[in-house]
């Protein structure tokens, strides 16, 4: 009897161990800037922390930063788009949060970066996009040691793709240097990403929500008008401990493996 | 008392047990069934998701294999390899309902036939510096890593599942009661997690 409790014991373990991949812990409470390799100053965490946890109030999409020391030999995409499912990065419905994770540079490997961007952000910030901003915003500062303007340039791009500011095609063309486009040529441009997202937006498998940010972001604007100002719990799903502009957890974004990475 | 009243009292007793086990066992039955129902559709549902990306990544190959080909000297083999491939691969379709291991190993051994010779085509890339510096190109090899990591994202959660469904449904009594049957799962793939090695 004991014997057939023992094995119960085992397969089950066995069972249970089937594709789960190693995440580090969920922050108690919840944080936006989680420097576990402690590559950054605590004035500049306090920075980034403040940018991000603003941001998230303003528009309710999140982006996490996590560094770690060591991935345990599991793939960064992977721990990345982990990250984002189990921690819920984003909002629940939206699945508007992003995972900027960092593998800290030792002296037997190599930096590893990967961006995890949910479900709802594809659409502003395409796997192609994600590796150009891997590779052109972070890569070439963290080659000089410069952590923080790496992380910071990286940031504030994201931010004003997922706000609509400029879009994925634009910041294509931004990033290769080819800002000699015509008025004209911006317009068109403009009018065919425009006219492509209304044609494709019945197909896509998930609700998008990131293409139309623009227009809940308006809308949100509108609505802060008579309320008071960041008043985004009411987006998220419980939660509702915030003292003096603090973050208030995250609420249930999705992720399935989109975004992109490198090494440095 | 009537000796018929004590056998009246018992026959009544009896068939009062009788019938609460019947109700304890329909209770039983009908919440184990459904449960094993629900778990199956979350399987169902996975697999379709499993599909989709793997969907993903055959519409992208003929953009692919068309860049590629623009360069006059590129190795027509490796090219072939990935065409056929993707051709083996797009043949096999499973219905989520019927995921018996046969045809579930068929169908992994060819998508991981294409993600072979896909990574094959990536190394041979390395030998054109061209056609790395090509825009359309690089935009597609992004596309391309992205799809396999929502692969592995996929296929990850799709063993997840079917975990929680198969250690529910061997669970005793279950598995002698209503004998359903066992999913396969993924197996991490062979020969790709080695990455090839090219002599220049």
């Amino acid at each position: 009897m004991k014997k057939i409790v023992v094995l119960l014991f085992l397969f089950y373990i066995s069972v249970l161990t089937v594709g789960a991949v190693w995440i580090p812990d969920k922050p108690s409470p919840p944080k936006l800037v989680n420097d576990l390799a402690g590559m950054l100053t605590n004035m500049e965490v306090q920075q980034l922390e403040n940018t991000l946890v603003d941001f998230s109030n303003r528009t309710s999409t999140q982006i996490v930063l996590v560094t770690l020391t060591t991935l345990n030999g599991e793939d960064k995409a992977m721990v990345a788009t982990e990250i984002g499912q189990q921690w819920e990065v984003g909002q629940k419905g939206f699945d508007n949060g992003i995972v900027f994770l960092i593998k800290e540079k030792t002296p037997d490997s190599k930096g590893e970066i990967f961006i995890a961007v949910g479900y709802g952000l594809e659409g502003v910030i395409p796997d192609a996009t994600a590796k150009r901003i891997v590779e052109k915003e972070v890569l070439p500062s963290f080659r000089q040691g410069k952590y923080y303007q790496g992380i910071e340039r990286a940031i504030s791009t994201m931010m004003q793709l997922s706000l609509g500011e400029f879009t994925a095609k634009e910041y294509n063309k931004r990033s290769s240097g080819e800002n000699r486009i015509g008025a004209l040529a911006g317009l068109l441009i403009a009018f065919f990403i425009i006219a492509g997202t209304f044609g494709r937006a019945n197909r896509i498998r998930r609700n998008s929500v990131g293409r139309s940010i623009p227009f809940w972001i308006l809308l949100s604007m509108l609505g802060s008008g008579s309320r008071h100002r960041g008043s985004w719990g009411g987006f998220s799903s419980g939660s509702g401990s915030f003292g003096g502009g603090g973050f208030g957890g995250f609420s249930g974004g999705g992720f399935g493996g989109g975004g992109a990475g490198g090494s440095w | 008392m009537k000796k018929s009243n004590i056998v009246l009292i018992i026959l009544a007793g009896f068939v009062g047990l009788i019938l609460l086990l019947v109700i304890i066992g329909f209770l039983y039955y009908k919440s184990n069934y459904n449960r094993m129902i629900t778990r199956q559709e979350y399987v169902a549902q996975q697999w379709s998701n499993v599909e989709n990306v793997y969907q993903r990544r055959a519409d992208l190959i003929p953009n692919l294999v068309n860049t590629v080909k623009g360069y006059a000297d590129f190795e027509k083999e490796t090219l072939t390899q990935v065409i056929e491939a993707r051709a083996k691969a797009t043949s096999i379709n499973i219905d989520a309902n019927n995921l018996d291991a046969n045809t579930f190993g068929q169908f992994q051994q060819a998508q991981d036939g294409l993600s072979s010779a896909l990574s094959r085509l990536m190394v041979v890339v390395e030998r054109y510096p061209e056609l790395k510096a090509n825009q359309n190109f690089l935009e597609l090899q992004a596309q391309l890593e992205g799809t396999e990591n929502r692969i592995a994202v996929e296929r990850m959660r799709f063993n997840e599942t079917v975990g929680e469904y198969n250690r529910y449904i061997k669970m005793f009594p279950r598995n002698i009661i209503f004998k359903f049957e066992e999913k396969p799962y993924f197996e991490s793939q062979e020969g790709t997690e080695v990455v090839p090695t090219v002599e220049f």
